[in-house]
């Protein structure tokens, strides 16, 4: 054995070959079975998929690089559970790409900030995240509220998801830039629809404190209230339910 | 390089490399090295017979000790509000005025009250419930909706202009943007309502302002602030002669306030927060408010 390895380690070509063959061995048996083991991902049938705006506003978070700081991954853990709520489960980010678990955590989690505080606070912390943290390290983000929303290309955005296996209708694709403004500016003709497309649980208000533009801060504050509220599965879980009196 | 050269002095063979007459030692893996390899093959095993491992098309080994560690939080939780139970059942069963009387069991709020709040009130209302522009401060003792404990634990369950169906709900109206009033007629109002609490230098030059104001008010704002402008707390509608302010005391604010008009929103903590824990806050809050008196 230990001749066979000497001799394999003579040629150079032939031995990275043989690494690379070995190495992707272990990829194999740990990435490849989370296909086919049907546990992974819970079964979610109230799962519902990211509004335009909502994925607009996902996609400011990665721009920013909000995922550097902010974990959107609630750990199987007392302590996780106690201070952020039921841990995180696969089906709840299956909408998710790329996925935005992280692991760093300069900043809380958030994969269960949606609805904690209202839109004004999101608006004001923002702006400068000391109004209202005085501890906090979190940079402003001042020009979100300045910076019109540009959604222009976003049926595209939409087509692309919906490529990648997320249930988009061609309805919604079609009406991605109306959904993507009327989410923000209720009682606008703009509006009409995008409760039938996505539920009635939409959050269908401006979400800035400006209601006369879609700004990016918009988009960002509705994906914010939407984290953790796609689907109730998570919630189901009985011990889950007791620690948040659900019971 | 095949050929067999055993070096002379340290007895170990040579890799057959020539440097200028420098050759290279090909020596040998310490045993050291093996052994510990070796173990580390065997721990590998037992760990694969002992935790899951190995995937097995649409399934996988679970392992002799059957662990899951999603039911192991969920133990682990579970007997941690087990643990709880002794004090969390006195707190659930006596009313406030009996906890507030035991010394024993407000320390027990006093802590668990305290991580409660900066962990979900604290954002808002401030670490120590101070408040900020456009949140109210809780322990001035100046309650919009009542200073009961009842009054309390509903706001914090219900929330205010929240999700929830039994939310408190409550608005101003935006008197000048929607046009119900005249920019004029706003900075009358204004003017009397800044004269509620506090007297600005040249209240004698605007008295008559302050005097149009006050017919202003008792037409348009009564209704919620009441005649006196003492508030109302069935409405939310905030005391105005008091120096407490929600989005500020200035000119300035009290004009914004009334040309934009102001809609504050407080989540719905059911459902985030068990109800022994919203009973710890309510008392929790109580406490810090009348510290604050």
């Amino acid at each position: 054995m230990f001749n066979f390895h000497y001799r394999l380690e003579r040629y150079s070509i032939r031995f990275a070959i043989m690494v690379v063959i070995v190495a992707s061995i272990g990829g194999f048996v740990e990435i490849a079975p989370l296909f086919t083991i049907d546990e992974t991902v819970e079964p979610a049938p109230d799962m519902r998929v990211y509004t335009p705006l909502e994925l607009a506003g996902r996609n400011i978070y990665i721009r920013e690089g909000c995922y550097a700081c902010h974990s959107q991954m609630i750990r199987s853990l007392r302590d996780e559970v106690e201070r952020y709520g039921p841990y995180s489960l696969a089906a709840e980010s299956q909408y998710d790409h790329p996925m935005l678990w992280g692991s760093k955590r300069t900043g809380p989690d958030l994969a269960r900030i949606g609805g904690k505080y209202s839109d004004y606070w999101h608006v004001v912390h923002m702006n400068n995240p000391r109004d209202v943290v005085p501890e906090s390290v979190m940079p402003s983000y001042r020009w979100l509220g300045r910076n019109e929303l540009d959604g222009k290309d976003f049926a595209l955005h939409l087509r692309a998801q919906q490529k990648v296996g997320v249930p988009y209708t061609d309805e919604m694709v079609e009406n991605a830039i109306n959904d993507l403004l009327g989410q923000a500016k209720p009682d606008s003709d703009v509006m009409e629809g995008v409760l039938d497309r996505y539920g009635e649980a939409t959050n269908l208000r401006d979400f800035d404190g400006d209601p006369t533009r879609v700004t990016e801060l918009d988009a960002l504050i509705a994906y914010l209230q939407i984290l953790g509220r796609l689907t109730d599965v998570a919630h189901q879980n009985p011990v889950m339910k007791k620690l948040g009196g659900q019971e | 390089m095949e050929i067999e050269e055993r070096d002379k002095y340290t007895g170990h063979m040579t890799t057959g490399h020539d440097w200028n007459g420098i050759k290279e030692l090909n020596t040998g893996v310490p045993n050291a090295v093996w052994i510990f390899l070796f173990i580390s093959f065997v721990f590998s095993v037992i760990c694969w017979i002992l935790w899951p491992a190995w995937p097995l098309g649409d399934t996988y080994t679970k392992g002799l000790l059957q662990t899951d560690q999603l039911k192991r939080v969920d133990q682990v939780v579970e007997r941690a509000i087990d643990e709880r139970v002794v004090w969390t059942n006195r707190i659930t069963g006596l009313d406030y005025g009996e906890i507030q009387s035991d010394p024993g069991l407000m320390q027990i709020v006093r802590e668990n009250g305290g991580r409660l709040f900066l962990d979900n009130c604290a954002a808002c209302h401030g670490e120590k419930g101070e408040g900020g522009p456009g949140f109210p401060a809780l322990k001035d003792g100046a309650w919009l909706w009542g200073g009961t404990p009842e009054a309390i634990s509903d706001t914090i369950r219900f929330g205010i202009n929240s999700e929830h169906e039994n939310s408190r709900t409550s608005e101003m109206l935006a008197f000048g943007r929607d046009q119900m009033l005249a920019r004029g007629e706003i900075i009358k109002l204004t003017d009397y309502v800044q004269s509620l609490s506090h007297a600005s230098p040249d209240q004698e030059a605007r008295k008559d302002d302050i005097a149009s104001g006050k017919a202003l008010f008792l037409e348009n704002c009564s209704a919620c602030h009441g005649e006196n402008a003492k508030g109302n707390i069935e409405m939310g509608a905030p005391d105005l002669t008091d120096s407490h302010w929600i989005y500020g005391g200035t000119r300035e604010t009290i004009f914004k306030s009334i040309w934009n008009g102001r809609k504050g929103h407080m989540p719905s903590w059911q459902g985030r927060i068990s109800e022994v824990d919203q009973k710890i806050l309510t008392l929790y809050l109580l406490d810090i408010s009348v510290e604050e008196r």
